[in-house]
């Protein structure tokens, strides 16, 4: 409804929509803000999804299990090894099988490089959202090194499809480690140009400082998971509270801020990379000897009848697999708990009162996947 | 000593040529003719220019190579881009109002244009030195932002007015803070015009003769004038990233090139009154005593010595437009109530004391 | 008092992180030649190297004898997850030993509904089909992109059980 506001000077104004999106420069991808302005100022978003759905839950009912990983590397396409392994690990718990040792440390580095992939291209278009053009091309310049270790060892740069139940598709590649290696000695010289591009600006600061608190209540409440919700000191992170794959042999710091502001959001995410790379260095030297494909995952899957649930740590938040089977070769109903969908719809109990501007660099520490939203 | 090279003759010569086969009333009018050709000319080619050196240079910023595939390096990519543009299809929107819509367009570019006219490319070659030339700029120049309101409100598109209005408000200001920062080297000079604030830096620029207050000034004006052409951090009229392209979300075609020509008129406009008015407009660079050096510098033609510092301060905006990320509409406010106007009052006291005592070189 | 040496030192603080920035960006500026990432795409075909496992088509290997090592078996059909494999099998007597055998007669690949997952490859018990690492297959028409992967003439190779 259009109200009519009745300002102090008597001067009537009035509140009025504006549609941000599905085409728009900041939304990323094709979501659709339904904004209720009185001036600038944000009155409510409703944000509209839907635009991308490609119901991969329904083609999941009938494609076999090892079919479903190469579906996941759509969805949330930045945490494109986070999602094959939530698939994979919950079809090896279903089937009580234990990977290898070696399996389990692949996909831990793979996992992390994931993420600071996802981070990357987080970070770069965090600032082009601020209007900061540059950091777009620095973030993708470090990100390219992610993907042609990517490109080597899986085949693929970005729907990699590595994982599959039961271990990985290939063996790593000879030139894998010292591939991370140089990566990773690269990045660390990169990363504090990060702050001082962007961390430290003023300009920076001042948009982001104080600006669209997440209570730590609140993010209980509304389910917000991943840096977002740890932003505002909701411990959430699976890799701590429920190891899978290697995480329980690593040490690693759970990033825990107690702002909840745009900024803290960004600087966990920019913490996280750190970790990630800490993580990465303690396991890169020691991949254990071992197979790459656990032998007692026949080519046909079929699960038990009964209802199973993994949720892994994506570069966003949890995700969550829920299968329910019939023992069948497809699963009778499977649905994806993605991070990206309980984030959103926080965006309006933050956003209000705020200006466009402030939207805008909220929806970027969010850190929204359309894909994987609608799914 | 060399004397700089001095173009009057030149102008003048053709003055007393024209002047001798026609009447002073037509003399003028030709006289007229021409340099409004020759001006449409250069700021045709200058704006090209612009346009691809600052995709140039933000692509080197940027780790890119930039355009590289029309003609050699790319050279002849904005004269595709704009032959691109003039082909393209008018689109009014259906509600729009079609009088204003077309007419903003004309008023930016015919805006930034009276400004251009007072600039002194070189020695003896300015279209009008008028006794009140600095303020003549600036006053024309901010008939510019009255496009921009014109052209976001009669798009009949809401980004368009946001963006319109947030200009507004942001134009208004910065307008002061330029104004002042210029107004130290009026005091300083003590004329409102061009030639003779340049003739007053013959010794020296203001920028080194003035101490901190006019290098704090030159600052201010930098700041202001990035504000004032809605450039780099400043660009909330625009804001891509929020408005989708602000006041002309609806302009297509050679409407939007008008506008998108005006935005690189405007901030050559600036950058030649900085270089003006600080860095000695076309003075050669002279240090102190030593009379070879100065000599040398004096062989370089006036208009190189000005195209290299418009060129240096143009940089200088560039390089902000690279690195930050843009304001929001409340602080781009508080920086300039609070912060320039304030520093830049007080800059000018001290400089109006400093004057007065004759504490400059 | 308090007030007015914050003041000045906001000031001061924006003015150094800003000039940290400008630092990192007239580093990249200054040293483009170096710095550069990008490469020129058509013009680097020819040192252009992508990598082994790249993923670019799916092929059936073929070898001088113009024989490949596909026995029809469907594996790969199956594995599909698209439907993009679709195999036309005929069965033919062997010369020497006169049992009726399962030979291809079309194998259709149709490279539009291809999502390159690699599941047909590790499916194949005989190793017959492969992916390759070229690419640019971009056509003006759709029916260039199902492909008929057998060759005309080929047979199986004769080791392959």
């Amino acid at each position: 409804m259009i109200e009519e506001v009745e300002t102090k000077d008597a001067i009537k104004t009035q509140e009025y929509f504006v549609n941000m999106g599905p085409q728009h420069p900041s939304t990323h991808g094709v979501l659709r803000l339904m904004l209720e302005l009185d001036g600038e100022i944000i009155k409510k978003v409703t944000p509209h999804i839907g635009y991308i759905h490609r119901s991969i839950e329904k083609m999941s009912e009938k494609d076999s299990y090892r079919q479903i990983v190469h579906l996941t590397d759509r969805m949330d396409y930045l945490s494109n090894h986070m999602n094959n392994e939530a698939v994979c690990l919950l079809v090896e718990n279903a089937l009580e099988v234990e990977v290898s040792d070696r399996v389990k440390v692949i996909r831990t580095i793979m996992s992390e490089l994931t993420r600071l992939s996802s981070h990357q291209l987080w970070w770069g278009v965090m600032g082009m959202d601020l209007g900061a053009l540059t950091t777009f091309l620095y973030a993708f310049r470090d990100r390219e090194m992610i993907n042609d270790i990517f490109e080597e060892t899986c085949g693929a740069r970005l729907t990699v499809n590595y994982n599959v139940p039961g271990g990985v598709m290939f063996d790593i590649h000879p030139n894998f480690q010292q591939r991370v290696k140089d990566f990773i000695k690269s990045f660390k010289t990169k990363l504090p140009e990060y702050d001082d591009l962007l961390s430290n600006n003023v300009i920076f600061r001042q948009r982001t400082e104080g600006v669209g608190i997440l209570s730590k209540e609140d993010a209980i409440s509304y389910g917000v998971t991943g840096p977002t919700g740890r932003a505002s000191g909701f411990s959430n992170d699976t890799r701590k509270h429920k190891p899978y794959s290697a995480y329980d042999r690593v040490e690693f710091k759970e990033i825990l801020m107690d702002k909840g502001d745009t900024f803290s959001r960004y600087k966990a995410r920019i913490l996280e990379m750190w970790e990630s790379v800490s993580i990465i260095e303690q396991l890169i030297d020691n991949i254990p000897e071992g197979d790459i494909q656990e032998p007692s995952v026949k080519q046909v899957i079929k699960l038990p009848k009964g209802e199973f649930y993994q949720s892994v740590e994506t570069a966003r938040g949890e995700l969550g697999v829920y299968v329910v089977s019939d023992g069948q070769k497809s699963p009778y109903r499977l649905k994806f708990r993605s991070p990206g969908f309980s984030n959103l719809f926080v965006l309006d109990h933050m956003v209000r009162g705020y200006k466009i501007a402030d939207l805008v660099a909220m929806m970027s520490t969010i850190d929204l996947v359309i894909p994987d939203i609608d799914r | 000593m060399k004397e700089p090279l001095d173009l009057t003759p030149l102008t003048q010569s053709i003055h007393d040529y024209l002047l001798s086969y026609l009447s002073p009333f037509w003399t003028t009018t030709v006289e007229w003719v021409i340099i409004g050709v020759l001006l449409i000319a250069f700021v045709a080619l200058s704006v090209m220019g612009l346009v691809y050196i600052e995709r140039k240079v933000a692509a080197f910023f940027q780790l890119r190579l930039g355009p590289n595939r029309v003609g050699k390096w790319g050279l002849l990519q904005t004269l595709a881009d704009f032959l691109k543009l003039l082909m393209k299809e008018h689109i009014t929107s259906k509600n729009a109002d079609k009088f204003l819509f077309n007419l903003a367009p004309f008023i930016i570019v015919i805006a930034s244009f009276l400004a251009i006219g007072a600039i002194p490319f070189a020695l003896g070659l300015q279209a009008m030195d008028i006794n009140i030339g600095l303020f003549y700029i600036t006053a024309a120049s901010s008939i510019g932002v009255l496009g921009i309101l014109i052209g976001g409100w009669a798009g009949n598109n809401k980004y368009s007015l946001i963006g319109a209005l947030r200009s507004g408000a942001q134009v208004v200001s910065y307008e002061i803070s330029a104004v002042l920062s210029l107004l130290t080297i009026v005091v300083l000079s003590g004329s409102l015009q061009l030639s003779t604030i340049i003739e007053s830096q013959s010794d020296g620029w203001w920028i080194f003769k003035g101490h901190l207050p006019v290098f704090i000034a030159f600052i201010m004006f930098l700041i202001a004038g990035t504000a004032e052409t809605n450039r780099g951090p400043f660009d909330l009229a625009e804001a891509e990233s929020e408005l989708t392209a602000g006041f002309h979300t609806e302009y297509s075609g050679i409407k939007f090139a008008m506008f998108f020509l005006a935005e690189y008129v405007n901030l050559f406009i600036i950058a030649a009154v900085g270089a003006t008015v600080f860095l000695g407009g076309w003075m050669p660079f002279h240090i102190g005593n030593w009379a070879a050096f100065n000599e040398v510098m004096n062989y370089i033609p006036p208009v190189i010595w000005f195209f290299f510092k418009v060129g240096f301060v143009i940089g200088l905006i560039m390089w902000f437009k690279w690195t930050f990320p843009r304001l929001r509409i409340d602080q781009l406010l508080v920086l300039e109530w609070k912060y320039l106007l304030p520093i830049n009052l007080v800059n000018l006291i001290v400089v109006a004391f400093i004057a007065m005592m004759g504490w400059y070189f | 008092m308090n007030a007015i040496t914050s003041y000045f030192k906001d000031i001061f603080h924006a003015i150094k992180t800003l000039l940290t920035g400008m630092r990192v960006t007239g580093y990249y500026f200054s040293h483009a030649r170096k710095e550069i990432i990008t490469q020129q795409y058509p013009e680097n075909r020819d040192t252009l190297k992508m990598f082994d496992r790249f993923r670019g088509i799916v092929t059936l290997t073929h070898d001088e004898n113009n024989e490949h090592a596909c026995t029809g078996c469907s594996a790969c059909e199956i594995a599909c997850p698209n439907g993009t494999i679709e195999i036309i099998s005929d069965r033919e007597e062997d010369p020497e030993t006169g049992k009726k055998k399962k030979i291809i007669d079309k194998f259709i690949y149709h490279y539009s509904m291809c999502t390159l997952c690699n599941l047909c490859i590790i499916s194949c018990p005989t190793d017959a089909i492969k992916m390759d690492p070229s690419f640019e297959y971009a056509t003006f028409d759709r029916k260039d992109l199902t492909m008929i992967l057998n060759k005309p003439g080929s047979k199986i190779r004769k080791d392959v059980k």
